[in-house]
């Protein structure tokens, strides 16, 4: 009696645990084959737009046919082309400054953020957090406003005399990195506080106890006990940059396109769905880098480092 | 003799540490209030008292983590209240250790010596002498996470000691260990202490810790030094009744001072006349539980001291059973008895009537 009411509790338990593992299947790995497929077809003027299409009906044979069509040319194509490499070349490279300029606004404003009185630290994370409670699309919309030629920021600048004509911001690399530093600080800042905050303020003590002045402190002890919150701020903006479209689409130039951008002209513009899909799990595949390296960072820092 | 002792209790002439009218308050709470005391070179030195009393504050002005509001700190006769903390030549033990996690056992211990740039071989052989020290030679490589409270406690010490303060600080050092570890540890740190001869200063509410390990105890009372002794002068002869309540256990009986005795509303009892004290004053008598003297009878001694009373309740300790007595008053008085053998004397039961004994010099008049 009692083991079978210990089986059937087990049973649940592993449901329970099935649950998240049925979701990513579902709902990740699922669209993530059905790309893979496309991305291994043609293009095609056709419903949908892309042979081989798999035939059930064939059976056997149908399936067959179906994989012998396959065919990687598309990602041979990816590097032939020079739009492609370079597309990709430069949402890592806005990715990585962006996330270069994101971790030196971030940080400071974690820490002081985590080192101010504590009954006003949930007021400051709330507003950190707060920007999320109005669309994303708006506020880049509003950036528009900001950095146009008659925009806030060249009225600012004329009336203070910084400047004597107004500024050309929109539709540059600066409007790329402002509306990326802007749209994703709450991420970098999220982390790092949840790093510093944990953080035991007498080891501050002891350093100085045992003769270390405050500022050598911080690099002695703060920044590495904080490193796991710099990884997961950095990885949590520089995934989603890399593969932004809607802030370089609207504000950037069009001398700059980002891989998101070359990804929707592919698919809505060329109805090129094979090349579309082909350039997302190339992107993919390029973002496990950074994510196996924060994998090997965690494991390393769980077994402990020798 | 008298001499003697009054050299044991003081610090010397040349202290090496003084609080001279030392205050402390955070906005509207006084932690601490007209401080006034001397440490010496040497001396293993215990700020006692119940939480919130100020001995923790105390401590953390003398490491620089916090500044007096008046009066000031010397060491070595100089005033340090304006030298920040990194640059005291006096080290602590933190309650909870804070060791560096990011770094391994002698990352810790080395911490210290990294900050005045010795070389590296200096270091090396410093932490080893550390690491023997502490009896975990083999330890260097390993990670705080690995160790045991037990073990955070000693890297904790030695990472304090590997820059040989002039006094070093431990803060309630003990409180993370079990009953029996804790023990052991009070010898270890007793020997060390003087095997080094570095002066030590704890803080404890701890009363047995403190009594085992110091030579000179303070006992704080709502951020004002009660008293400062040697243990033994602390319990035999305490200045007041909250010391005397404080520091293990006592039934004050309260009367009127007379020639060589005490009036009370249960008899006259006779005691020696404390310093300063007038006639007719109102005084307390002190009595230890140890001191007194359980039997049937009344004594046949007529200099004894005696009082009549029935056993209220007994509370078996293992090596002793303490009597709660209720007396003619109602009050009740505590009387030890050690539990010799393993069968036990003539014990006596609960309602029983007893006679409870004391020589006049057994008992302490308190006069506040």
């Amino acid at each position: 009696m009692i083991q079978n009411q210990r089986a059937k509790r087990s049973w649940s338990a592993r449901l329970v645990l099935l649950i998240p593992y049925l979701w990513l299947a579902l709902f990740f790995l699922a669209p993530f084959l059905i790309v893979l497929k496309i991305s291994l077809s043609q293009t095609a003027i056709a419903q949908p737009p892309y042979v081989p299409v798999l035939e059930w009906a064939a059976g056997w044979a149908g399936l067959k046919a179906f994989f012998a069509a396959l065919s990687a040319d598309n990602y041979a194509m990816l590097g032939s082309d020079w739009l492609y490499p370079v597309s990709y070349l430069k949402s890592l490279e806005v990715a990585a400054l962006s996330t270069a300029i994101l971790l030196a606004v971030g940080y400071p404003l974690a820490y002081g953020i985590a080192r101010s009185p504590r009954r006003l630290q949930p007021v400051l994370v709330m507003l950190v957090i707060l920007p999320f409670w109005t669309s994303f699309l708006i506020r880049v919309y509003a950036w528009i406003n900001i950095l146009q030629r008659d925009g806030l920021l060249n009225d600012v600048l004329l009336r203070l005399h910084i400047v004597d004509t107004p500024v050309a911001w929109l539709s540059s690399d600066t409007a790329i990195y402002i509306g990326m530093v802007y749209s994703y600080l709450p991420f970098m800042v999220l982390p790092l506080y949840a790093a510093l905050e944990k953080m035991d303020e007498s080891l501050l003590e002891a350093a100085a106890d045992l003769g270390c002045p405050r500022g050598r402190a911080f690099w002695l002890v703060t920044l590495p006990l904080s490193l796991p919150g710099v990884a997961a701020g950095m990885l949590l903006c520089f995934i989603p940059i890399a593969g932004e479209f809607v802030i370089p689409d609207l504000l950037g130039g069009s001398q700059t396109v980002m891989i998101g951008q070359t990804l929707w002209m592919e698919f809505f513009a060329n109805k090129d769905w094979p090349v579309a899909s082909a350039i997302a799990v190339a992107l993919l595949g390029l973002l496990l880098v950074p994510m196996l390296f924060y994998e090997r960072m965690q494991q390393r820092s769980l077994e402990g480092g020798r | 003799m008298a001499e003697a002792a009054t050299q044991e209790q003081t610090a010397g002439d040349r202290p090496l540490v003084r609080f001279a009218g030392v205050a402390k308050r955070f906005g509207q709470i006084t932690a601490v209030e007209e401080f006034t005391l001397d440490i010496g070179e040497g001396e293993f030195f215990a700020l006692l008292g119940p939480s919130g009393c100020g001995k923790t504050t105390l401590l953390r002005m003398l490491a620089g983590f916090e500044t007096p509001s008046a009066g000031s700190i010397l060491l070595d006769g100089e005033d340090i209240v304006a030298v920040p903390p990194h640059r005291r030549p006096v080290n602590m033990m933190f309650q909870n250790y804070a060791l560096f996690p990011h770094l391994s056992v002698a990352g810790n211990i080395a911490f210290g010596l990294r900050q005045e740039r010795a070389g590296r071989a200096e270091i090396a052989e410093r932490v080893a002498e550390m690491l023997a020290l502490v009896r975990m030679p083999d330890f260097g490589r390993r990670r705080i996470d690995q160790l045991s409270g037990g073990q955070r406690q000693r890297v904790a010490l030695a990472r304090a000691l590997i820059k040989r303060p002039r006094v070093l600080l431990l803060d309630e050092p003990m409180a993370a260990l079990d009953k029996k570890l804790r023990a052991e540890t009070q010898f270890e740190l007793m020997e060390l202490q003087r095997r080094l001869g570095t002066t030590f200063v704890i803080v404890t509410h701890d009363q047995d810790e403190a009594m085992t390990v110091a030579d000179r105890i303070a006992v704080m009372d709502r951020g004002r030094l009660a008293q400062v002794a040697a243990p033994s002068e602390i319990y035999e002869r305490p200045n007041s009744r909250w010391v005397a309540d404080f520091i293990g256990e006592v039934t004050l009986l309260e009367g009127m001072l007379a020639e060589g005795a005490i009036e009370t509303v249960l008899g006259r009892f006779r005691a020696a006349m404390p310093a300063g004290g007038r006639k007719r004053d109102t005084v307390w008598l002190a009595l230890r539980p140890e001191k007194l003297h359980i039997a049937a009878q009344r004594p046949a001694d007529g200099n004894l001291n005696a009082i009549p009373g029935t056993v209220f309740e007994i509370g078996y300790r293992g090596d002793m059973s303490i009597y709660k007595v209720r007396l003619a008053d109602r009050s009740l008085m505590k009387v030890a008895l050690a539990n010799t053998s393993a069968r036990g004397r003539a014990s006596f039961g609960i309602d029983d009537v007893v006679w409870l004994s004391w020589p006049p010099e057994a008992g302490w008049v308190l006069t506040r």
